[in-house]
């Protein structure tokens, strides 16, 4: 190899005198994380690599070249669009129609009151009723919900964080009620409150509690629900509020690796919860630099759970994950350029080696995407998997210079951030020096200022404007009938129930909040008696607190 | 001489998506006016009490979820209430061209940025319609 280099070198001396005259574009260039990249990438830029301690084969540690041993000649990723609005009703029928096109998967978005942990009734839920996902207030509406869709073939995904042990034990109970078994049950819950309060903030509870409500949903999982992803430690809002691909990295690795020392401290053993944990990642618009992040991902996450926790089980040591193209890559301007966009994206989350993926529709910078806009975005997985070839070779960029010094790189700049963060004292002194948030508004910041300096290229909004532009793709609308009718729903139910059985299971679950119990048992029983969500998190609330920001700008 | 334009950045409503409001305040602070950022979850009654606490001379809401039709129309209502409609009223989000339309008509908003709106642009048009 010495000699080898030594010929490299000689020629690549060569090649820098014949391009040395040649003028270049732009005095730099970076990736749109602003990571600095080299005009041409050669054995040079990778000499340290082992192929065997570095990449190593499918299937086998560490990963690097994708979890399962023939990724997509096996079985292609499952497209999942991400879906929900209206009433239970509505949503209800958005599903079956992706199921009836060909979707493999369920992904339910909830609507802001649900995710906060409000009653459709409660007045701070005035105005945003079904708005941007579905209303659920109770037990009701999940059974209308999954109505007609078979809960022991269909796996669901559903984005749920601080009410995430309210809303399964729901999707547990409407099981029940289909005759379904909870050891048949699939999908995942998101349930990663670490970044909800580093980006997407959607809290309800102070840190501490909440990660005892996630230890406990690992815990009753592994027991009772094996086949469930107890959480989705998730990258893509992070990124979506402005970080790096870097800081998307190390973030979102950094709280998972804080929630296997929370599964460990709470005397759980990492090989019984660490193989029901999986990521979520973005995948924005520069093409390798993503790619390399979801590489680098896997390798870091495989020596970490096997050197320094000591997983046992090989499969405590995968990083399988979810991918969604960039919603914050899409613009409002031109929105039919968004399709070719989240093409790109797609195919770099397919070449990187996602399970799951959902491309985002055109129009969602408006609104909640209408039907054909979703097909469009479902049909561009369709063209990828079926049409293009991409899916047929393993891993297809690994050895490519560029691609594995990308990947080298991440992990470097990754473990940079691991140390800081532990120097600081970990994730939650990090959150609450508000380390992650400074750094993600600083690179949101950088970011908005390249683009209105022109350095970066937005096309259709700082270059190629169409200056007499008329936005001419169709809207969904939501009924503000929507609203009223979930209300009278949520009132009618409480008139109707039996309010004494839904006092006594409240009343039990304060008490257990209070002690050191599993929840999980005690928010099933609530939900089987019909309390709502609001009620059950105003319970928990009364023990637990509420969290409250410190705004950095 | 002039002082400085005060401007209140505020996010109404139950979304935590706060990159724009926290994007559009640093930029309006370092086009030299006094911001203040009231953080998430503000309620229509919070946002129009911290800005006549404030003095503001603008108050920019940011909505990603959807809500705008309601949370517009209250914040003006309150203001209007407490004697404060001096205080101008924009923002930006996720909001529909007719949507827009209908906020501005309403008298609601006196101005509505879409995503992509340089930070200049904003400065621009604050400059323009507050006399200090």
């Amino acid at each position: 190899m010495g000699n080898e280099s030594e010929e490299i070198r000689k020629g690549r001396q060569q090649w820098l005198e014949l391009r040395g005259k040649m003028k270049d574009r732009e005095e730099r260039f970076e990736t749109v994380s602003g990571l600095p990249v080299n005009d041409l990438y050669t054995p040079l830029d990778i000499e340290g690599l082992d192929y065997l301690r570095d990449l190593g084969f499918p299937g086998l540690y560490p990963f690097t070249r994708g979890v399962q041993g023939n990724m997509y000649r096996g079985r292609l990723w499952t497209m999942r669009q991400f879906a929900g609005f209206g009433t239970a009703k509505d949503s209800n029928q958005r599903y079956k129609y992706l199921l009836e096109k060909g979707q493999t998967g369920l992904s339910i978005a909830f609507d802001m009151p649900t995710i906060m942990g409000y009653d459709s009734d409660h007045p701070r839920s005035l105005g945003e009723v079904g708005r941007c996902g579905v209303a659920i207030d109770s037990l009701q509406d999940f059974e209308t919900l999954f109505d007609g869709i078979p809960m022991d073939k269909v796996s669901t995904s559903m984005t749920i964080n601080a009410p995430a042990s309210v809303i399964w034990a729901m999707y547990i109970a409407t099981g029940e009620k289909q005759g379904v078994r909870p050891e048949q049950l699939t999908g995942t819950i998101q349930n990663d409150i670490l970044k909800e309060y580093i980006a997407q903030k959607s809290w309800i509870f102070p840190p501490e509690p909440s990660m005892r409500i996630i230890t406990d949903i690992f815990e009753f999982g592994s027991k009772h629900v094996p086949k469930w992803n107890t959480i989705s430690i998730s990258g893509y809002h992070i990124r979506e509020a402005g970080s790096t691909a870097v800081q998307e990295l190390a973030f979102t690795l950094a709280d998972g690796f804080a929630y296997v020392e929370a599964g460990i401290k709470a005397g759980l053993d990492v090989d019984d919860f660490a193989p029901r944990l999986s990521f979520f990642f973005n995948a924005h618009i520069d093409f390798f630099e993503e790619i390399a992040k979801y590489r680098a991902a896997r390798r870091i996450w495989a020596r970490r759970m096997k050197e320094k926790y000591g997983a046992k089980n090989p499969r405590s040591w995968l990083l399988r994950f979810h991918t969604q193209t960039a919603g914050c890559s899409l613009t409002a301007q031109q929105p039919e350029n968004n399709i070719v966009r989240t093409a790109y994206e797609a195919m770099a989350a397919v070449l990187g080696g996602t399970q799951s993926l959902h491309t985002n529709s055109m129009d969602e910078v408006w609104a909640l995407p209408t039907e054909k806009a979703v097909q469009i975005a479902l049909r561009t997985q369709q063209i990828l998997a079926y049409e293009t070839g991409a899916a047929n070779v393993i891993d297809p960029l690994a050895g490519s210079y560029y691609v594995e010094a990308l990947t080298n790189k991440m992990e470097e700049e990754a473990e940079k951030y691991f140390e800081e963060i532990d120097r600081r004292g970990g994730v939650l002194a990090c959150i609450d020096q508000n380390f992650f948030q400074q750094e993600i508004a600083d690179a949101a910041y950088r970011y908005q200022q390249a683009l209105d300096s022109k350095q970066r290229i937005l096309v259709g909004v700082n270059e190629f404007i169409n200056p007499d532009e008329q936005l001419e793709i169709e809207i969904l609308k939501i009924d503000p009938q929507v609203e009223k009718e979930q209300v009278e729903r949520v009132r009618k139910l409480r008139q109707e129930r039996d309010n004494i059985r839904v006092k006594e299971t409240l009343d039990n679950l304060r008490r257990a909040c209070a002690g050191t119990e599993n929840l999980m048992p005690c928010i099933l029983e609530c939900v089987r008696a019909y309390a709502t969500e609001g009620e059950i998190i105003q319970t928990m609330k009364e023990v637990f607190g509420e969290y409250k920001e410190k705004p950095v700008f | 001489m002039s002082r400085r334009i005060r401007v209140l950045v505020a996010k109404p409503g139950l979304d935590g998506h706060d990159r724009g409001a926290r994007v559009i305040a640093r930029g309006l602070r370092d086009a030299g006016m006094e911001v203040v950022y009231t953080g998430l979850h503000q309620t229509p009654e919070q946002i129009v009490e911290a800005a006549i606490q404030e003095d503001v001379d603008v108050i920019g809401l940011s909505i990603l979820s959807g809500a705008h039709l309601t949370l517009f129309p209250r914040v003006s209502e309150l203001l209007k209430e407490r004697g404060a409609e001096d205080i101008i009223v924009i923002g930006g989000g996720t909001i529909p061209t007719d949507d827009i339309k209908a906020l501005k008509e309403g008298g609601w908003a006196k101005e509505l940025f879409t995503p992509g709106t340089p930070i200049e642009t904003i400065v621009q048009w604050i400059r323009e319609n507050v006399r200090v």
